[in-house]
């Protein structure tokens, strides 16, 4: 309301509107311009990698990276192969994919509980959930490794015998983090569905659990579809538990098997390159594809619903 | 803390029924509803309350985690003590974080915030600057230090390639957590672009306008106009700024594991846990550290969050 002082003692003095119209045209000319080449810089990096991906290591080492040729797609091949990709992949999937649709689960549940009713628990609860994810995870760190090492588990569950070294530390790991957030957008979202709903759907004599599932579920459906998105590139990006509690190699999501293309004491940097951008490949996709979906979740938890 | 947890249940109990509407609730509904908490409710506190409370309890004992719990030895705050006078990389550490948080703010925030306002303008191509800007916030930080490396690799890199130089930027104490830095510039520019512009959406455009009748200049617009009514906003990002300074991990730990002019905290606890020694109680006392400064501006968000959920 503060704002509306500065414009109301404005009034009586008359405005230079023509000079202001030109200042801001030209001004506006400028922006572009400098907008249009930092742009251009952001895109760089990632332009520069793509480029060098498909370059012979000799062919650079010899004419230096300003030059033109050595193209060849070895360097995928070999990155695919050495890194062993295909299993890094399948790994970062058995863990992100779950991990999400447990997430979306259990916090809108939680989210529906909070929106719904008003226990008096409720604020605190919230913050329960929207404090654990905000909690840096080096915090936990050693009750948690220790833990997971002192779990042990069935071999068709972790061949490693304890939840440490197993997928299903990621999954639990990451939900338990995870919920916060979501919690958070999605309890906000359900509030601004209209009360009224609920109040027929009690006369119609339906329960809690078909309030959740049949009626606010299919309402919620595209703040689940933004928040999904958003926790798929998160969970796929995940680096911090993977590094500590994945310790087998065979057993690494993909962003941390990129360390397998680096020598000890030398690394062929278009190799890297070319394993950077078949690790980037699944989240740009998902960037691409989903763009709005992306976007909207990462505001929705900024803005009120 | 305390303030923050009690305020919330005087007020519900103080401004009851009347915008309330439910009646008692059946005891059926009442055990699906405990139903529905009991999964979530257990995890987060078990995988990271406990854990958190864990990480107190060890960092005033010294255990190399071998044995049982009873071969813990209890020393009540030698841990810290040790810290802050004979553990080498810790000042260095403190000192990289404020640097990180310092630099954040300084560059990527600023221009984020002002890519923000020069974008939300409808201007032809905004959605394809808006695309570059936060295409690098769906990369993961890890691999951001991969790709970087084709720039600042020494022998291969393309800075010391135009530049005829011959600098390790990785490598080099000197340079390296600038060059980290510039890395994280990257990413983090559009993720504050993105938040402000979601807050500039909300900015109610006939104040805008009566702005610019009134001969207001842009600047003063941007002051007195919009800047305001983002604040919830500007509390969001200082908040998100300082918790990633705090635990900036991952591409330090990719780069050489936290090292020779990468120290920062988060790197030190995954050192003394997954390291060549394994101290959980000087881990631990780190992790608390940690804990402490991130409590402070947890409080500070969950505060406005509340205010914000009483006021609906």
């Amino acid at each position: 309301m503060s704002v509306e002082a500065p414009v109301a003692t404005h009034e009586s003095a008359p405005p230079p509107r023509q000079e202001g119209g030109v200042m801001s045209r030209n001004r506006g000319v400028i922006a572009t311009v400098i907008t249009a080449v930092l742009a251009l810089l952001w895109l760089f990096p990632l332009f520069w990698a793509v480029l060098n991906s498909f370059r012979e290591y000799e062919y650079t080492q010899a004419n230096g990276y300003l030059s033109f040729g050595g193209w060849t797609t070895a360097n995928y091949e070999q990155a695919w192969s050495q890194g062993n990709f295909g299993l890094h992949l399948r790994n970062s999937l058995i863990v992100t994919i779950p991990a999400v649709l447990i997430t979306l689960w259990l916090s809108s549940m939680v989210a529906f509980v909070l929106a719904r009713f008003s226990f008096r628990f409720n604020l605190a609860m919230l913050g329960v959930f929207l404090a654990a994810n905000l909690l840096p995870p080096q915090a936990l760190l050693i009750p948690v490794f220790r833990m997971f090492r002192e779990v042990s588990l069935p071999t068709f569950m972790s061949d490693s015998g304890s939840l440490l070294n197993s997928f299903w530390a990621l999954i639990l790991v990451n939900t338990a983090f995870q919920m916060g957030f979501c919690v958070f957008v999605l309890s906000n979202y359900m509030k601004t569905l209209p009360h009224e709903i609920y109040e027929s759907a009690e006369l119609d004599g339906a329960g809690v659990w078909r309030q959740y599932w049949q009626l606010t579920m299919p309402l919620v459906r595209p703040a689940l579809a933004a928040l999904a998105t958003l926790q798929f590139t998160w969970v796929y990006n995940e680096f911090f538990w993977a590094t500590v509690l994945i310790q087998r190699g065979d057993k690494l999501p993909i962003t941390s098997a990129l360390n397998n293309l680096r020598g000890q004491f030398f690394t062929d940097t278009n190799l890297v390159a070319a394993g950077s951008v078949i690790v980037a490949l699944p989240v740009l996709v998902v960037f691409f594809a989903l763009q709005k979906q992306f976007v909207s979740g990462l505001t929705l938890g900024s803005t009120k619903g | 803390m305390a303030t923050t947890d009690e305020a919330p249940q005087t007020d519900e109990s103080a401004a009851p029924p009347t915008q309330r509407r439910e009646k008692r609730l059946g005891g059926h509904d009442r055990l699906v509803i405990g139903a529905m908490l009991a999964l979530p409710i257990v995890l987060v506190v078990g995988l990271v309350w406990v854990p958190a409370l864990g990480s107190v309890a060890l960092s005033f004992g010294t255990w190399n985690g071998f044995g049982d719990l009873d071969t813990i030895e209890w020393v009540g705050f030698q841990n810290y003590q040790d810290i802050a006078t004979i553990y080498p990389p810790f000042w260095p550490a403190i000192r990289h974080n404020l640097i990180w948080l310092a630099f954040l703010f300084v560059f990527p925030t600023l221009l984020g915030i002002l890519l923000a306002v020069v974008l939300d303008r409808e201007m032809r191509g905004s959605r394809f600057y808006q695309t570059a800007f936060y295409m690098p916030v769906v990369l993961s930080v890890a691999l951001i230090g991969f790709i970087w490396q084709l720039f600042y690799s020494r022998d291969q890199g393309l800075i010391n390639e135009v530049f005829g130089t011959e600098v390790d930027w990785y490598g080099d104490p000197d340079v390296n957590l600038w060059a980290v830095l510039v890395a994280n510039a990257w990413r983090h520019t559009g993720y504050v672009m993105l938040l402000y512009l979601a807050g500039l959406k909300g900015v109610d455009s006939t104040l805008r306008e009566a702005a610019a009748v009134d001969g207001a200049s842009e600047v003063r617009t941007f002051f007195h106009v919009i800047f305001p009514v983002m604040r919830p906003i500007n509390m969001i990002v200082v908040v998100i700024v300082v918790i990633e300074s705090l635990r900036a991990f991952d591409i330090v730990w990719v780069i050489n594991k936290g090292r020779n002019g990468l120290e920062l905290i988060g790197a030190l606890v995954a050192q003394n846990v997954i390291g060549e020694a394994t101290r959980y109680g000087f881990g631990s006392a780190l992790a608390v550290i940690m804990m402490l400064i991130s409590s402070i501006f947890i409080t500070i968000y969950l505060r406005n969050v509340f205010r914000e959920e009483r006021q609906r």
